[in-house]
């Protein structure tokens, strides 16, 4: 029996199939992950994600602790609520854990990590604050409801206090906006447009049975996961972890290295790495035939040593099973797959696979 | 969960069989299976025709969250395939007694493996989610 949301009765009164995630007892869908995945590609969905930890970071030194604890510049974030994807990395260079952090004002600073990274987290930070002036403060008493797909926001915004509608529905993508006890921002982790909002713990479970009422579909973790990897969002724990530098999970990208002289933790590792050419590469693979890829299958590149599937699946947009797997340096389109016994051909194909609706892959 | 069909046999992997009238044998999985994978969404069929031995490979059901294998519960031969699984595996979802059959078979001399009454399946059942 693990640690359960706000909303876990509403899950359960709504016949959700409630199974273990990292400790938590989350609803994997509530009849069909497949029409849940659907769903938010169509038309909208809601997730229950409050297992999420929201850290906030306060104090005249918030600004350059960060900078100093990501791998990315939080000086990038030049106007009030823009946010930021970043990784956290340890001194070798390893993921500790990847997170989004908003810009709330010159002195406060919001971070949303994993749910099964919360005590971990929290550990790093706060080893890392040293002599800076800030306070590191675990926000539990919030809840958190991301709504996602092309008609989310608009069936939300009626659900919104009025007082805040139109500041929320003039969010730019990547925003967020602190409304009185909510926080709205417009991020998400499916590839489509939406919101995720935060709120009081004691006021989720109204908001959430609104939105319901609004016509947003109920959608668990496994159209999460299915929505995720078509969109090639990155799942911690599976695609990267501590062993792993975000080079080699498709994560260079959310690295700055200008200003030259910002001296972040595992910068040095970093480095090293960059300078590697050898290094394995982070692509996305298309299953040519049927069947389904999974996590761990061995990826055999001729010439070249094995790679690693590290999020095998199946993407119900595209009726294909899709994978992301890190793979040796080269240049090389296909490759093949053990599956059960068998090697399978696959395609090397670019992430993301689907976004906005749209299929990207040339399947 | 649904009730479980008084005309049918069970097997401790979560298959069904039901005897027709011309003495072949109709098998598919149970609710209880298909509710455990979750949304299928690749069969693997035999092929008519081929032999079959009482406890060996006889399908593989795929879903988002696993692949499974369906063993044979009686030897024999492949006699029908349920080829609608092709396009729309999720009929063993929706309907796993009717519609989501999986295969026919004509039994051989070999005998049975060990089949469970519906009474049996169900203490089998409850005991599994103690």
């Amino acid at each position: 029996m693990g640690q359960k949301t706000p909303l876990y009765q509403q899950h359960v009164d709504a016949g959700a199939r409630i199974v273990d995630f990292g400790g938590w007892d989350m609803p994997l869908h509530y009849g069909s992950q497949l029409d849940e995945h659907h769903a938010v590609r169509s038309q909208a969905g809601m997730f229950d994600v409050s297992h999420m930890t929201v850290v906030d970071i306060s104090g005249d030194d918030a600004r350059e602790f960060l900078r100093k604890l990501l791998a990315n510049d939080v000086d990038r974030l030049t106007e009030r609520g823009k946010a930021l994807y970043s990784c956290m990395l340890n001194d070798d260079g390893g993921v500790v854990d990847d997170l989004i952090v908003y810009y709330l004002d010159d002195h406060r600073y919001r971070l949303i990590v994993n749910a099964a990274t919360r005590e971990k987290d929290l550990a790093w930070i706060r080893g890392q604050v040293g002599k800076h002036n800030l306070a590191v403060i675990e926000r539990d008493e919030l809840a958190m409801i991301a709504v996602q797909g092309p008609q989310a926001r608009s069936l939300a915004a009626a659900v919104i206090p009025e007082e805040y509608r139109a500041a929320a529905e003039a969010l730019k993508p990547f925003f967020g906006l602190e409304a009185g006890d909510i926080f709205v921002a417009r991020t998400g982790y499916t590839g489509e447009d939406g919101w995720e909002i935060v709120v009081p713990s004691d006021a989720v479970a109204k908001l959430w049975n609104d939105f319901a009422a609004a016509g947003i579909r109920r959608c668990g973790l496994g159209a999460r996961d299915t929505l995720r990897l078509e969109a090639g969002m990155n799942l911690y724990g599976t695609d990267m972890d501590g062993t792993i530098s975000p080079l080699e999970a498709g994560l260079g990208w959310t690295i700055a290295w200008e200003p030259s002289d910002r001296g972040f933790v595992g910068r040095t590792a970093l480095e090293a790495v960059r300078a590697n050419a050898d290094r394995q590469k982070f692509v996305g693979l298309l299953l040519q035939s049927k069947g389904v890829l999974r996590n761990h299958q061995r990826v055999v590149v001729e010439g070249l040593a094995d790679g690693e599937i590290t999020s095998g699946g199946f993407s119900p947009t595209m009726q294909r099973s899709i994978a992301m797997a890190r793979v040796p340096a080269g240049d090389y389109s296909e490759a093949k797959v053990e599956v059960r016994g068998r090697l399978l051909d696959v395609s090397i194909v670019k992430i993301p696979f689907v976004r906005n609706g749209q299929v990207l892959t040339e399947i | 969960m649904s009730e479980l069909p008084g005309d049918l046999e069970y097997t401790k992997d979560h298959e069904w069989l039901r005897k027709e009238e011309d003495g072949s044998v109709t098998v598919g999985i149970t609710d209880y299976a298909q509710a455990a994978l979750g949304d299928l969404v690749y069969v693997e069929l035999p092929e008519v025709e081929q032999e079959l031995e009482v406890g060996g490979d006889m399908a593989v059901v795929e879903s988002v969250k696993a692949a499974s294998d369906v063993y044979a519960p009686v030897s024999g031969v492949v006699l029908a395939i349920n080829e609608e699984l092709a396009d729309d595996s999720e009929k063993i979802n929706a309907d796993p007694y009717g519609d989501g059959w999986i295969v026919r078979i004509q039994p051989g001399d070999d005998g049975v493996g060990e089949l469970m009454t519906p009474d049996e399946y169900q203490v089998f059942l409850d005991e599994l989610e103690d």
